[in-house]
């Protein structure tokens, strides 16, 4: 009997782009809120960002149950963490965290491709970007998601950070003020929702700086 | 006192409990699996689908001063250009570094696991561990890996008791003792260069340039690092980005037609 191929699949593709850029003293974390399935649309009023301390969040694209499934360890890790040192996790912590929890499911992963913004412990802003089963690295600016090779380009454009590896060491963070990052984020999410079908509705901006964390949305096509 | 047996093991437990709380160390960590006949067409669609980062070109070569380690900086996922800025050479502890070639995530799992089972030999024995076995212990957990898709090709390189030492090891198993080294689709290239300009006797500028220099060859628009392994442990010598270097190895001149043209426009 000749052997067929699995028709069932445990994952699928909700969509949707995330963008994190960090600043000098600010980090800026944004997603549209666009949950899609093939071709239909699921919801137009979906979160796709989650506060995993109080100094990191996480966007997160791709299928949303790994991710709402991927939100719940870590935040039990996390309470686990307060519990035993008395203080909440740093972004840094988090990111390593995360990379290891990916990883641990390296032979049946998490399809979710994720992006950590935050505070390091200087108050400086810092994103990670990761690939799909932990690898990762502290960068500048990064995104994810179905719109994510639309917009990457955009951004290296207009931010393109000094790489991490040169000699001297040089900061990665963009020199824009806090309004320029939102206002660019805003420009590029207007651009990739003319594009990709699966980017669209309304954005969600997060803010995090010392004063707390801010949110604000925007409203993006429908169609 | 309890012996390490867990690199002994021929398949790591993978079908343990994973309560997510206790991740134990020594034992090597326990990984879903999916349930399913076909596990090997159920990792090739993973692969597929998620695309994990894949890196480069990375070379190592022992001289009379050291270790002279080299890497690009370039994540490709499928077509895709990931990252321009990858760390490639893993520091495993001071006085050895891993480099990155294969699988990211992988890669630096592993390393990073490494780099615990040293530390955790160092607090046992008194001592540091050997480069010997150091690769020793990676390859045995890679090889209890085998045929379960781990893309993982690097170099371990460091100085020990018995000077420098390099070894290349690879998630098929291998392990292989050598002086020179290149992994990485760049390699035949980075070798060509590596292997003509290559003398036992070379000083650490030197060695740093001719590991700067076969790099480029292989890559060009991302970034090379070079480091150094010595005596008193690892030291980063460089890290350009090597558009720059293409430019600092062949500097524009400006033509006899263009000076030509310069003096009609200044008429």
């Amino acid at each position: 009997m000749t052997k067929q191929a699995a028709n069932w699949s445990p994952y699928d593709n909700n969509g949707g782009s995330c963008v994190a850029i960090a600043g000098a003293d600010y980090c800026v974390i944004a997603a549209d809120t666009r949950m899609s399935t093939g071709y239909s649309i699921l919801s137009r009023d979906y979160s796709k960002i989650c506060k995993l301390a109080d100094k990191s969040l996480m966007a997160s694209s791709g299928f949303q149950a790994d991710v709402k499934a991927l939100q719940k360890f870590l935040a039990a890790r996390h309470l686990t963490y307060q519990h035993q040192h008395n203080k909440q996790m740093s972004c840094p912590a988090m990111a390593q965290l995360l990379s290891n929890t990916l990883y641990y499911k390296r032979f049946f992963p998490y399809y979710s491709f994720n992006v950590l913004g935050g505070l390091d412990n200087e108050g400086k802003g810092c994103v990670y970007t990761y690939d799909a089963v932990g690898s990762y690295e502290r960068v500048g600016y990064g995104c994810q998601g179905s719109g994510s090779t639309l917009i990457m380009p955009f951004l290296d454009n207009q931010l393109k950070s000094p790489s991490p590896l040169l000699l001297p060491a040089q900061d990665a963070v963009t020199p824009l003020s806090e309004s320029e990052a939102v206002d660019l984020v805003k420009t590029c999410f207007a651009s990739a929702t003319e594009r990709d079908i699966y980017t669209g509705d309304r954005l969600e901006i997060v803010i995090l700086n010392a004063d707390g964390i801010h949110r604000q949305y925007m409203e993006l096509r429908k169609d | 006192m309890k012996l390490d047996l867990s690199g002994f093991e021929s398949t790591p437990p993978l079908f343990g409990a994973s309560d997510g709380l206790s991740h134990g160390f020594p034992t090597a960590p326990s990984f879903d699996l999916p349930i399913t006949g076909d596990f090997d067409g159920f990792q090739k669609e993973a692969v597929q689908m998620v695309k994990p980062a894949k890196g480069t070109t990375t070379l190592a070569f022992i001289f009379k001063e050291g270790v002279m380690v080299a890497a690009d900086s370039r994540a490709s996922m499928g077509g895709y250009i990931s990252s321009q800025s990858v760390k490639k050479i893993i520091e495993i502890n001071p006085y050895m570094l891993g480099t990155m070639a294969g699988g990211a995530a992988d890669c630096q799992f592993w390393h990073r696991n490494l780099g615990i089972k040293c530390r955790l030999h160092e607090l046992a024995n008194k001592r540091r561990i050997s480069v010997t076995g150091a690769s020793k212990l990676l390859a045995n957990i890679l090889y209890s890996y085998r045929g379960m898709g781990l893309s993982v090709g690097t170099m371990i390189a460091g100085w020990d008791e018995t000077g420098p030492g390099l070894y290349y090891v690879d998630s098929e198993g291998g392990r292989l003792k050598g002086t020179r080294f290149s992994v990485g689709s760049g390699s035949p290239y980075a070798y060509g260069v590596l292997d003509s300009g290559y003398r036992f006797d070379m000083s650490v500028e030197e060695a740093a340039e001719l590991a700067r220099r076969s790099i480029y060859h292989a890559t060009f628009r991302d970034g090379a690092s070079v480091y150094y392994v010595g005596p008193n442990g690892w030291k980063k010598m460089s890290g350009d980005d090597v558009g720059e270097l293409h430019y600092h190895y062949y500097p524009v001149m400006p033509s006899t037609v263009e000076q030509e043209m310069g003096e009609v426009s200044g008429a």
